[in-house]
């Protein structure tokens, strides 16, 4: 097995399991009955969907700079979703949901 | 990649016409920010990425934000939202249009534009992006106008501040929890979101970004840095902002006038025209982070939030 054949794989493997998280964030966000459990079904699918991406996207980088701004993007992202999930929560609480 | 196309313009139409006829007007803007980054995806297809960056910075990203701004005021005023039957006359008039405007795209011809005439001179343009070229000297004229329409545009903001409110804070009064999610996430992203900002800028002259990108950047950091409760928002009339208010045009009209020198209004010379535009442009990036900082803030509401 030749190293680009195996490249390929990586990719697609690591992206298809970052589109099977994103799928089930949405089917989470659709389906789930209140506020929170719908936060941890978002939240998952950001941090874990978006990583494989990122990571199957690194293996096809030409250069270490474009691997370290992936990162970069996910780590950016990963902070603010947190952050923003945080914030959703609390205004829920504060509202009296449960 | 065909099939992705046809599924991107179906998804930005079902969007739109989500955001049109959908019930309540929070959802309303919710489907315009999906429409907003939909179409940035659209313009990455059509390899402008440039348009792209200012589309889901701006047309979505800024607008969205303004909306629910707007969206959230009208609950507080406890105005019932609009639940009017189809206006029609505005809905055959903007079909007219709509059709009209498909009409027109049809008969375009694929071919490539402008495209020779701006690559011909692009070298004495003093910029490598051949849209920061036409932005920012061979149609320099419209980007200043530009400019000028964005300080309008914080000045219609001040005749809604209440009369003892003129000297506080611009925005509503922001309570972030000391030590809290919020205030830690404030004080980490602004230095990144200042690098990036800045780094947009300066890949403007080369690669897609420029003073709007920038500026938009800039200015999501200082909200936060507001909303963090890390800085007190400025004054909306102090006399230091409104300074970097007017930096960007002023130093922009200032080039322009120097222009005159060499032979008209805004025509910089081949071997000065680099560092015109990058001043120009770190003027106008300045200047476009106070504005839509100030605008997302809004006008004082001290009174309001005790």
């Amino acid at each position: 097995m030749s190293v680009e054949l195996l490249r390929q794989i990586a990719v697609y493997a690591l992206t298809g399991a970052g589109l099977v998280f994103f799928l089930a964030g949405t089917l989470g966000v659709v389906r789930f009955p209140d506020t929170f459990s719908r936060l941890h079904a978002l939240t998952k699918a950001d941090n874990l969907g978006l990583g494989f991406l990122t990571l199957g996207l690194a293996v096809n980088a030409e250069r270490w700079a474009d691997v370290a701004k992936l990162a970069l993007i996910w780590a950016l992202v990963l902070l603010a979703a947190g952050t923003v999930a945080q914030l959703v929560a609390r205004s829920a609480l504060v509202r009296g949901e449960r | 990649m065909a099939v992705f196309d046809l599924l991107l313009c179906a998804l930005i139409l079902l969007v739109a016409v989500a955001a049109i006829v959908g019930k309540g007007l929070f959802r309303a803007v919710v489907f315009f920010v999906i429409y907003g980054v939909l179409l940035s995806l659209a313009w990455v297809r059509l390899d402008a990425p440039d348009v792209a960056l200012a589309e889901v910075a701006i047309g979505a990203g800024l607008t969205g934000v303004l909306l629910l701004g707007a969206v959230g005021r009208l609950a507080r005023s406890d105005a019932d939202e609009p639940a009017e039957p189809i206006d029609w006359p505005v809905a055959v008039a903007a079909s007219v249009v709509a059709a009209l405007l498909v009409g027109a795209a049809i008969k375009i011809t694929p071919g490539t534009g402008l495209e020779p005439e701006v690559r011909a001179v692009l070298t004495r343009t003093g910029v490598e992006n051949p849209v920061t070229a036409i932005l920012m000297n061979l149609r320099a004229w419209d980007t200043l106008l530009e400019s000028m329409v964005l300080i309008t545009a914080v000045i219609g903001l001040w005749p809604l501040a209440q009369g003892g409110d003129w000297m506080e804070p611009a925005g509503p009064a922001h309570h972030a929890q000391p030590g809290g999610v919020l205030s830690g996430f404030g004080r980490l992203l602004p230095p990144v979101a200042l690098l990036v900002g800045v780094y947009l800028l300066w890949a403007g002259a080369s690669q897609p970004g420029g003073a709007f990108q920038g500026g938009t950047v800039l200015a999501a950091a200082g909200v936060l840095c507001v909303m963090a409760g890390v800085v007190r928002a400025p004054g909306m009339a102090a006399p230091a902002w409104r300074l970097a208010l007017v930096a960007g045009p002023a130093v922009f009209a200032a080039f322009g006038v120097a222009g005159l020198a060499w032979g008209g209004f805004l025509t910089f010379p081949e071997a000065w025209a680099k560092g015109a535009i990058l001043t120009i442009e770190m003027a106008l990036t300045l200047s476009i982070a106070v504005v839509l900082a100030l605008l997302v803030l809004g006008p004082p509401q001290a009174g309001e939030a005790r």
